[in-house]
């Protein structure tokens, strides 16, 4: 890139694929290619065949206790969406409230705002501590009996600070409201099992996690998905669709979960090739990516540390907190000219305010620059990353 | 004749008060257009030959050698497009 060596730390973003999940899409496409749960024929079997054990897999991977409860979704921008319309638009009204906190990404703020102007509950913030960490005093004092939902990042995609989701999920549920987890951080990275953080919904996306894009999850406990109106009409999410000639319009009968959730023909290739991305993580073992990730980011924070004057890290330091996330700002320098200025190098990073711009205001700072690894990076590209780093601090 | 638009492959504004405004060259003309700029523009810095400030008709601006540049501060589309204009299509 650039006449340089390809370096990507933008894995917060999207990461780069595996050779098996290519061949997982090839291999689609050239032999099993149908639409799904619609057809008699051989080809369209073996699709659904494959489209369901995906399903299966995904359940398995966050320890779901049926595959039922995984929602096909593009990502978790429409698992947010599909739960704040499908749950959130028919259950909450006036003097409700709606808790998130204000390291969230855009995608975990807006949906609920959306909905809050159409039924008139009220969306809380739990404050942001200087460090990145969610103030659990102020959290404690947000949370009562109006709140009906609770809606949180395992980890912020700006400060890779691990959220203690355990803990917030037993006082949300000890409250009586319901927690929504946003996994799209951490279920790429480290172990995450629904049961035992006992969350009532999770997202994540597909593609944060060696998978193709537009094919994400949301986890739902199965009775809460039973209750749910459906997110959006069309096909495949309906058992019976019949004209009633007494009243002269349809009767609708809705289909069970998780197909009620997806109308229309699904990204089958996109769910196995998210299989075979799983695969090859559970290979590696998720204990040892998160091992892998926090080794890489406390050599980047403990080098960068002492790299040089102008480099200031952001959020906490304590790297045992955190999880594969950098962000940083050179000072004199904006983000995007210290993101550009390592585009030269081949140096592919992160810059702006990664939609989350509420707490880039808890941090005073007008955007940061954000380094983001993943099992494919090296302590050979850090220290690479870090010498370029050297030589902006001469500008 | 020559357009801006033959340089430009794509400007994206930033979110926030700074509202920089990044300009892409398309990948085929960016040396021409990385050219052109340096001849124009004033230098005010440079490193290694790869970030180089300007400064062109009062308006101080970043460019990379990489072909992308970043005008902070820009009124308005219109403004940027008609610096563009001047420092890509003007002769000197």
């Amino acid at each position: 890139m650039n006449n340089n060596p390809l370096i990507y730390f933008d894995n917060a973003a999207t990461t780069q694929k595996p050779r098996q999940v290519i061949e997982a899409i090839k291999d689609f496409y050239e032999n099993h290619n149908a639409n799904v749960h619609r057809a008699v024929h051989t080809l369209s079997h073996e699709a659904t065949d494959l489209h369901e054990n995906a399903r299966e897999k995904i359940g398995r991977f966050i320890n779901a206790k049926d595959a039922a409860e995984i929602v096909f979704v593009r990502g978790t921008t429409e698992a947010v969406n599909l739960l704040a319309y499908a749950w959130g638009l028919h259950n909450l009204k006036k003097g409700d409230e709606v808790l998130v906190s204000l390291m969230e990404h855009h995608s975990n703020i807006v949906p609920w705002e959306m909905i809050s102007k159409i039924n008139g509950f009220a969306v809380k913030y739990a404050k942001i501590n200087y460090d990145g960490t969610i103030d659990y005093k102020d959290f404690e004092s947000k949370i009562s009996s109006k709140t009906k939902l609770a809606s949180f990042s395992h980890v912020s995609n700006v400060s890779g600070i691990i959220n203690d989701i355990k803990k917030i999920t037993q006082v949300v549920h000890e409250n009586g409201a319901l927690m929504f987890v946003d996994g799209a951080q951490s279920v790429p990275h480290m172990p995450v099992d629904v049961r035992d953080l006992d969350v009532d919904f999770l997202a994540f996306s597909g593609h944060k996690m060696l998978g193709p894009t537009g094919i994400g999850a949301l986890y739902g406990k199965k009775h809460l998905l039973e209750t749910m109106e459906p997110f959006q009409g069309g096909g495949e999410m309906i058992k019976e669709v019949s004209f009633n000639k007494k009243t002269e319009r349809v009767d609708i009968d809705w289909n069970d979960p998780p197909w009620k959730f997806e109308a229309g023909t699904p990204n089958i290739c996109g769910s196995v090739a998210l299989m075979e991305a799983i695969k090859y993580l559970e290979s590696i073992g998720m204990f040892e990516v998160l091992k892998y990730e926090k080794m890489l980011t406390e050599y980047a924070v403990k080098t960068m540390q002492n790299c040089c004057t102008k480099l200031v890290l952001y959020g906490s330091s304590d790297h045992s907190r955190k999880c594969g996330i950098i962000p940083f700002g050179i000072t004199g320098l904006s983000s995007h000219d210290v993101a550009l200025f390592l585009d030269n190098y081949g140096i592919m990073i992160r810059s702006g305010f990664h939609c989350a711009q509420p707490l880039h205001q808890v941090f005073k700072l007008q955007s940061s620059a954000r380094a983001s690894f993943y099992i494919y990076n090296t302590r050979e590209e850090i220290d690479r990353f870090i010498e370029v780093l050297k030589e902006i601090e001469q500008f | 004749m020559s357009t801006v638009e033959d340089y430009v492959a794509r400007i994206e504004e930033t979110c926030g008060e700074e509202k920089d405004s990044i300009i892409t060259f398309k990948y085929d003309k960016r040396d021409e257009a990385v050219a052109k700029i340096l001849k124009k523009a004033k230098l005010e810095k440079s490193i290694s030959g790869i970030i180089f400030d300007l400064a062109f008709q009062g308006i101080s601006f970043r460019m990379f050698a990489s072909g992308k540049a970043i005008f902070k501060g820009v009124k308005s589309r219109e403004v940027l497009h008609d610096i563009l204009a001047a420092l890509l299509l003007q002769n000197v």
